[in-house]
């Protein structure tokens, strides 16, 4: 409420400041003139003469000069009656009164937020979070500004690393884990959760620096599920399916049976095609959820991602994994024109690359869609 | 509720720039006082509420509001209040709020001490100055709306950009600003006389200080700007003769013309037309030079974002004023009266010398600036660098520099060249003996080196002799001459200041560009490095935590032949917050000449990059400047030039300019 009542108060006073000189009476106003002027440069050549800047007869040919223009001047100036037009004036009072106010409110009202409160910083401090996702960025933030201070308290960016990599701010988890590694030393775990971060930090493609990571937690404990697991996922994106499946099936051999992530590695197997029960390439909630589908559906679900990864690798078409998914996508839902268009678009996408352009068209042929 | 408020202040500012704009032009054609009367009271209250919403936008900075979204994207809560304070401007919305500030103090001081301003040419200059005002609010409101809220709050800002966490951010852009904006005085003056159809020598009386206050910024802006660059982008360099430099460099060349034809107008009733064709382009290339780093069309460290729907508003407005404007002046101008003949030789043949140098040298920058912007265009990437402007302005340079000393000695009207360059004997042989030195004393460089010294030199001993000969030094008793020093006007000291302020920066670019040293190496702890005499010791590198960014810091000792002189730190800042980080050079300056460490990348071995300049004169390059400034504080200060103080007791129906 006092929001509107500043702004009424500084509507009137902006309103006043127009209607003010209107109310004024036409009074004689003191107002500056040529005249003033010329006067003012005949006494400077007085001034000049005295100092004995000019001589005599210089000063006498200016003095002339400047005595014939102000004569002219004064000969000139405009005897000026000022008028007095209420007809005008109240218009303008009027334009003060309705326009001025109807001008402030159009071109305020769409742009501003009145019902929003301020929010310094010293509110914020003294906790005022709204729910639960805010105070967990708050208590990041904590922890940020502490770590900051602290660069060297490894269990500070042990905590954090997942954390940021849970918020989804992969660049700044990759940044912890490497201090973690820097200031607790390195570990398998360590190792693996980086490449991880890398991994998710290029949208899930494991690069060359993420399988760097890999390989090293692999070369500190040869059975990190973890690393293991990537190693894997990293051969399938090369292309390397038999390798991929192998990786995971002797992961899958040593592992526990009760360990959580039996079922991740069972589905990855079974899309590279070595799981031998054909498992449909979805992961367990996917699963899940579909079980309770009719066809119908499910079609339409399947669709739906496939429309997803359609619109993503429109955005950014540098993904060839992510166009041969496509493109095999189609095929499988027997919709060739679709397979063959979204073939020639990727080109098209990394058409400037040749390194990416050679594979997908190896992808491309493998797939039984040549040129 | 603060940053609400400012937001409807600017609303309201808005709204009275357009009432100005309109009310008081009908009261002029009508001769109502009262009508004409209400560009006073709502160019002084739109000061008002636009000075509200800068205030109001600089304590949601200092509270670190991020429920705003351009203080969440400038700033972080843990940077220095100072930083905090100058982030405002530090972008682009906060700038733009800045420069329509300064247009509002601008149209508030012509309200304010505009008396003895005919009522009529008052009424019509604060009218066009609200035309431009409404604009600009119009874009600022419309495209880079400062004042736009965030529903949700983040918790912590982006940071401002760290190269921006300086205090040069403190003085170089409200000072650029002010000289900038204050060009839209003359321009609106300008603008008032077509519209009146009247000019006469009192309109340049008026105009003038004016003119000179903007002019004085802008040269204050433009050095300080040039010496933060120099001092932190860590390369040693003080022009770039990058579009935004150059973006500055054209309205004060402009300028600098317009303050010189606005002389010849005031004393000699000559050039109206031209002098109001120059008001017209200097505000004008200040409107490009707005353009050019705020459209996103080049990018440097001044853009701080591109957005194409502001490129298209600002080249709107820029059309529309400059178009405007000149279409207006090829209209009206014939009908304005012409007076005052002279003789070729003559002060005011050598002021049309000077103007005509200046505006040749204004339009190869110009070209140097459009040229490859419109290549790039055309897919062509061409850039236009030192080797074109030196070329081509720096011979024009030259050239005017040459003239510079016989200006103010010659006779209104008509001159004496003989007899003037007799009186600048001493100072050609000064210059002259100046080449010998230098040619004798230092080996290597440029052969122009000595020359443009020479000229440097003979520059200032000009000025000198100017005022030897106004005082009479040599010839009359000691007694007399300082009667007469008195007696001068401040003025003729300003000139002599402004003029020989070029000189001095002429020895210093001089003189830094030609003999320069530089060392760049790896360099290890307790390596030494040896630069133009000195000795630089690395003593080591050592880690600080700043409020809100780490630094490495290394230490040299520095001694010449043995003897310790000074310790210099260098540093490099990194931010987290932006992940960048800045370089922090150390200078140490020894008379005019400066030693310059900056810091490059630390390698895994503990040796780090390291850049030594050596700079001789390095520092003339500003106290040239700074010079020229103190020569135009003078001239402003001449009673014979100031607005008018009134004296009421003699005069009751006119205000007089003050005796």
């Amino acid at each position: 409420m006092t929001l509107w009542f500043v702004f009424a108060l500084m509507t009137v006073a902006a309103i006043f400041a127009v209607l003010w000189p209107l109310g004024r009476g036409a009074r004689a106003e003191n107002q500056g003139s040529e005249v003033a002027v010329y006067k003012d440069q005949l006494a400077e050549i007085e001034r000049d003469l005295a100092a004995g800047l000019i001589a005599a007869p210089e000063a006498e040919a200016a003095r002339v000069e400047i005595s014939r223009r102000l004569l002219a001047a004064a000969a000139s100036e405009p005897v000026s009656e000022p008028k007095s037009s209420l007809r005008w004036r109240r218009a303008a009072a009027v334009l003060a009164l309705v326009g001025l106010p109807l001008v402030a409110i159009g071109v305020y009202m769409p742009l501003g937020s009145p019902l929003l409160r301020d929010f310094p910083l010293a509110q914020r401090e003294r906790g005022s979070g709204s729910g639960m996702a805010q105070s967990l960025e708050n208590l990041v933030v904590q922890v940020e500004q502490h770590l900051e201070k602290n660069p060297t308290d490894g269990r500070g960016w042990n905590v954090l690393a997942p954390v940021l990599e849970r918020l989804g701010r992969f660049d700044d988890a990759v940044r912890a884990y490497r201090s973690s590694i820097t200031y607790n030393g390195e570990s398998a775990e360590r190792r693996a959760d980086l490449g991880e971060a890398i991994a998710a930090a290029a949208n899930g493609v494991v690069t060359a620096e993420a399988k760097t990571e890999f390989e090293r937690a692999q070369a500190l404990n040869a059975d990190d599920p973890k690393a293991n697991y990537f190693l894997g996922l990293a051969a399938e994106q090369d292309g390397r399916k038999d390798d991929a499946a192998n990786i995971w099936r002797a992961l899958l051999a040593k592992a526990p049976a009760d360990a959580p992530w039996r079922p991740l590695v069972q589905t990855s197997l079974a899309r590279v095609g070595g799981g031998g029960a054909t498992m449909p390439a979805l992961s367990d909630e996917t699963i899940a959820a579909s079980k309770d589908m009719n066809a119908g559906d499910r079609n339409a679900m399947v669709r739906g991602m496939v429309e997803r990864l359609a619109t993503r690798l429109k955005q950014n078409g540098d993904d060839v994994e992510g166009w041969l998914r496509l493109v095999r996508a189609y095929l499988v839902m027997g919709d060739r024109d679709k397979a063959v268009g979204a073939s020639s678009d990727a080109r098209q996408a990394v058409a400037n690359d040749a390194a990416r352009l050679k594979q997908l068209n190896e992808g491309l042929k493998t797939l039984g869609l040549d040129g | 509720m603060i940053a609400e408020a400012g937001h409807y202040a600017l609303v309201l500012a808005l709204a009275l720039a357009l009432i100005q704009s309109i009310v008081p032009l009908i009261g002029a054609r009508l001769n109502d006082a009262a009508l004409m009367n209400v560009a006073r009271s709502t160019a002084l209250a739109q000061l008002l509420f636009v000075g509200a919403s800068f205030i109001a936008l600089v304590t949601l900075h200092v509270n670190s509001d991020f429920s705003v979204a351009n203080v969440y994207e400038n700033s972080h809560s843990m940077k220095p209040l100072i930083y905090k304070i100058t982030g405002v401007w530090g972008n682009h919305e906060g700038s733009m709020l800045l420069w329509v500030s300064i247009l509002a103090l601008f149209g508030g001081l012509v309200a304010a001490f505009g008396n003895n301003l005919p009522l009529s040419l008052r009424a019509h200059v604060l009218a066009v100055q609200a035309w431009i005002a409404s604009a600009f609010y119009l874009f600022i409101l419309m495209t880079s709306n400062p004042f736009l809220r965030i529903a949700n709050p983040p918790i912590e800002g982006r940071d401002l950009n760290p190269v921006l966490q300086d205090i040069g951010l403190a003085v170089h852009p409200p000072m650029l600003y002010l000289g900038y904006v204050g060009f839209s005085i003359s321009f609106s003056f300008a603008i008032a006389a077509l519209l009146e159809g009247r000019i006469d020598a009192a309109w340049a009386r008026w105009v003038r200080p004016w003119t000179l206050v903007a002019w004085i910024f802008l040269t204050l802006g433009i050095a300080m700007g040039s010496y933060w660059a120099y001092y932190e982008l860590g390369w040693g360099g003080w022009w770039f003769w990058d579009p935004v430099e150059n973006a500055s460099l054209m309205p004060w060349l402009a300028g600098t013309a317009l303050l010189h034809s606005a002389l010849v107008m005031e004393k000699r009733n000559a050039l109206k037309v031209w002098t109001i064709l120059l008001s017209i382009l200097t505000f004008s290339l200040s409107l490009l030079g707005t353009f050019l780093v705020r459209s996103g069309v080049i990018t440097s460290v001044h853009a701080f974002a591109t957005d194409p729907t502001r490129g298209v508003f600002i080249l709107l407005i820029l059309c529309l004023f400059i178009g405007g404007s000149l279409s207006l002046f090829a209209g009206r101008a014939t009908s304005l009266k012409q007076g005052g003949l002279f003789a070729p030789i003559s002060r005011e043949g050598a002021l049309v010398l000077n103007n005509l140098l200046l505006s040749v040298a204004c339009a190869v920058v110009l070209f140097g600036t459009l040229y490859p912007l419109a290549m790039e265009a055309l897919d062509l990437k061409i850039s236009v660098g030192a080797p074109f402007y030196n070329l081509t302005f720096a011979p024009l340079f030259a050239l005017l520099l040459l003239a510079v000393p016989f200006g103010p000695m010659m006779a209104w009207k008509r001159g004496d060249l003989l007899g003037v360059t007799q009186r600048l004997l001493a100072a050609g042989v000064a210059g002259l003996v100046a080449v010998a030195i230098v040619w004798g004393w230092v080996s290597g460089g440029s052969t122009l080196a000595p020359l443009a010294i020479g000229l440097g030199i003979f520059v200032i001993a000009g000025a000198v002799t100017d005022i030897v000969e106004r005082t009479g030094l040599v010839r009359l008793p000691f007694a007399t001459v300082l009667h007469r020093a008195r007696g001068l006007p401040r003025s003729a000291w300003g000139t002599a200041f402004a003029h020989a302020g070029l000189g001095v920066a002429l020895i210093g670019i001089v003189c830094e560009t030609t003999w320069n040293s530089e060392y760049i190496a790896t360099m290890k702890q307790n390596d030494v490095a040896h630069v133009a005499g000195y000795d630089l010791k690395l003593d080591g590198l050592f880690s600080r935590q700043g409020p809100n960014f780490r630094e490495m810091i290394a230490e040299f000792n520095v001694s010449r032949d043995g003897e310790a002189i000074s310790v210099m730190t260098p540093s490099k800042r990194s931010f987290t917050t932006r992940g960048s980080s800045t370089t922090e050079a150390a200078l140490l300056s020894r008379g005019a000449s400066q030693l310059y460490v900056s810091l490059g990348d630390a390698t895994a071995e503990g040796a780090i990059a390291v850049r030594i300049y050596h700079k001789p004169l390095v520092l003339m390059i500003w106290w040239g400047p700074v010079l020229m400034a103190f020569g135009g504080m003078l001239s402003l200060s001449d009673r014979r030039l100031r607005v008018g103080a009134p004296k009421p007791a003699r005069a009751k129906q006119r205000l007089q300019p003050a005796e």
